[in-house]
């Protein structure tokens, strides 16, 4: 990895930590924007992590752009020897995988799909080598994974699968992105899942939904009273795959009020998991089961 | 008082200067394309700068009012009417109870900014009134106006009608319009001859031009640099792994039309943005409309920075003209 800063206009800087996506960078992205959080620099009015870079917006007729500029760089040192350690959450998020909803909208949009003659899981279970969907459904579910990032639209999670490199799944976007997409679609482009939180515009392939809503503007849903948006960066999710009688079900506990979502405390060390994936990824479902 | 949507014109929404500080959960800044001419309009009539204005794109909405009060309209040029009879742009009038405001055709520019003293008081969200209809924010239940809408507005405070923006102070695109760009954020992507391609080709602007984002057409196709694409980025030349996009910066998928992320835009993707359009001039992409011709001009930071400092000024000289 070979940190790349850059200007974006004179009111942002961008800082990318490695061209490719890695947990490594992941770390070194959040742990530089919290110490740009903590240094408290003048000027600065947003800061916002992403999955390998990070960007910090300011004003420079506070600070002027180099000053800041060597300012972010200075921190680099920092968090280089900062710990990859974070405590955080694993949700449990229920999954309708091939639902009637993805299937009508990902039908109407065939031809701006690489393969029109059969669905989003078709394709992508066959340029990842797996026999049936069903198998590439269990790998999809079968390890949690990583919010490394919020964005693109209001609470969107980008997720990246807490697996060795050579057992990701990769998927190309749609040849030329829909212009519809049910809300909670359960998505995949590049090497990242996603949760549409919102009904629009999309270019990841069409998996299923979740019941589970996770951005409320009136916050009428019972766990989002708090705050509108249910993901932050780090967050850890394993999808649970449910059938049409447990969706209908969780809906109506959602409109009751009574839906909580599975949620427990956890600590995640990068170099533990790095050592041993299989063993870190069991003591997470192991604190999920438990709650 | 209230104000009645008669007729709601294009796309005519609810917007103030926006909701800073969400940007990292993917909720935009927002608010107003044209910053200072919803300043201005709030100045005209005795507002705080940062009052809810309506913001209308190509088209006028028909307001009715049911209070003695006073209007002002900016940005764009389009003619304005209080019961047919013509009012001047860029200058405070007064309306009467049961009037009605409406508009002819666009004669340039492309958003005009109407100002009613006291503001539009609709209930703000994560503090801030602007439209945002991905999010459903702000505005009337996160949507642009429609008919039969009656939008609330505040305490104003008996602004005298007549008091006007001077001529000089009203800035507008020129034609061809010039955007100022600081090369930068992807830059390394294009090839040498994309590179000066970019700035040496005449763009049109694109019917796919909104609060979102601003596409442009007519330009040589960009070349990207040969490379294996790096992990999780995707398979496209002009995909990276996804990351923030800045305010302005201009992607080009697939390397054909440019597209400058605007107000409204998505806060992160994977595409590549080869720089961003500088602070100054954001402004004007806001009265741009479909087949402008445009060209980008390029520029370094001691550039854009004086540009800041001369729209700050400006933006000094009119408040010592109307507070």
């Amino acid at each position: 990895m070979k940190t790349r800063y850059t200007y974006g206009g004179d009111e942002h800087i961008y800082v990318e930590i490695g061209e490719e996506m890695s947990l490594e960078a992941f770390f070194v992205a959040l742990s530089m924007s919290n110490a740009v959080r903590d240094a408290n620099l003048p000027g600065v009015t947003e800061i916002c992590p992403a999955n390998s870079s990070f960007q910090v917006r300011f004003d420079p007729d506070v600070t002027d752009p180099e000053e800041m500029m060597a300012a972010i760089k200075q921190l680099e040192a920092f968090s280089d020897q900062a710990e990859k350690r974070l405590s955080t959450r694993i949700i449990e998020i229920p999954v309708f995988y091939q639902d009637p909803w993805t299937h009508e909208t990902l039908m109407r949009f065939r031809e701006r799909h690489q393969d029109p003659s059969g669905t989003d899981l078709d394709y992508a279970a066959r340029i990842n080598g797996y026999d049936s969907v069903e198998a590439f459904i269990e790998a999809h579910h079968s390890a949690p994974w990583f919010v490394s990032m919020v964005g693109f639209v209001a609470g969107l999670p980008f997720l990246y699968q807490l697996v060795e490199r050579e057992k990701q799944l990769q998927v190309p976007k749609y040849l030329r992105p829909r212009t519809d997409t049910p809300k909670l679609t359960v998505g995949y482009g590049g090497c990242f899942s996603c949760i549409y939180s919102v009904r629009g515009a999309g270019g990841y392939q069409m998996f299923g939904i979740t019941p589970m809503p996770i951005y409320d503007p009136e916050q009428k849903v019972s766990y989002l009273k708090d705050f509108m948006v249910f993901f932050k960066p780090g967050d850890i999710v394993k999808w649970k795959p449910i059938d049409r009688t447990e969706y209908d079900r969780i809906e109506q506990e959602v409109e009751n009020g009574t839906y909580q979502p599975r949620i427990a405390e956890v600590e995640f060390d990068l170099e533990a998991f790095n050592a041993d994936i299989a063993g870190t990824n069991a003591k997470l479902m192991e604190a999920l089961n438990d709650a | 008082m209230t104000l009645e949507i008669v007729k709601p014109g294009l796309a005519t929404s609810v917007q103030d200067l926006g909701r800073p500080g969400y940007f990292h959960l993917g909720i935009p800044e927002g608010g107003a394309m044209d910053r200072f001419a919803l300043r201005a309009a709030n100045m005209l009539v005795g507002n705080p700068e940062d009052a809810a204005c309506l913001e209308a794109v190509f088209m006028g909405p028909e307001i009715k009012f049911t209070a003695d009060t006073t209007v002002a309209v900016t940005g764009g040029e389009m003619p304005i009417m209080v019961d047919g009879e013509q009012q001047q742009t860029w200058t405070s009038f007064a309306v009467k109870a049961g009037q009605t405001l409406s508009f002819g055709f666009l004669k340039s520019g492309a958003r005009i900014y109407i100002a009613v003293s006291g503001g539009i008081d609709t209930p703000p969200d994560l503090g801030s009134r602007s439209t945002y209809p991905i999010g459903a924010l702000g505005g009337i239940e996160g949507r642009a106006v429609a008919a039969g809408d009656v939008l609330p507005i505040g305490a104003g405070t008996a602004a005298s009608a007549g008091r006007s923006v001077p001529a000089d102070l009203r800035r507008g695109p020129s034609n061809p319009a010039e955007l100022r760009v600081l090369p930068g954020l992807y830059w390394h992507r294009l090839t040498e001859a994309a590179q000066a391609s970019f700035f040496d080709d005449t763009w049109t602007v694109a019917p796919e031009a909104d609060r979102m984002g601003y596409r442009f057409k007519g330009g040589r196709p960009l070349e990207l640099v040969d490379r294996e694409p790096p992990f999780g980025a995707g398979s496209d030349p002009s995909n990276i792994v996804d990351g923030c996009y800045s305010y302005g910066s201009i992607q080009v998928p697939g390397g054909t039309e440019p597209i400058i992320l605007h107000r409204d835009a998505v806060s992160g993707g994977g595409y590549f943005t080869l720089g961003a359009i500088i602070s100054a001039d954001m402004d004007l992409i806001g009265q741009l409309q479909p087949n402008t011709q445009v060209k980008f001009v390029r520029v370094e930071m001691a550039e854009a920075l004086k540009a800041r400092a001369q729209r700050k000024a400006m933006l000094q000289k009119l408040r010592e003209e109307l507070m």
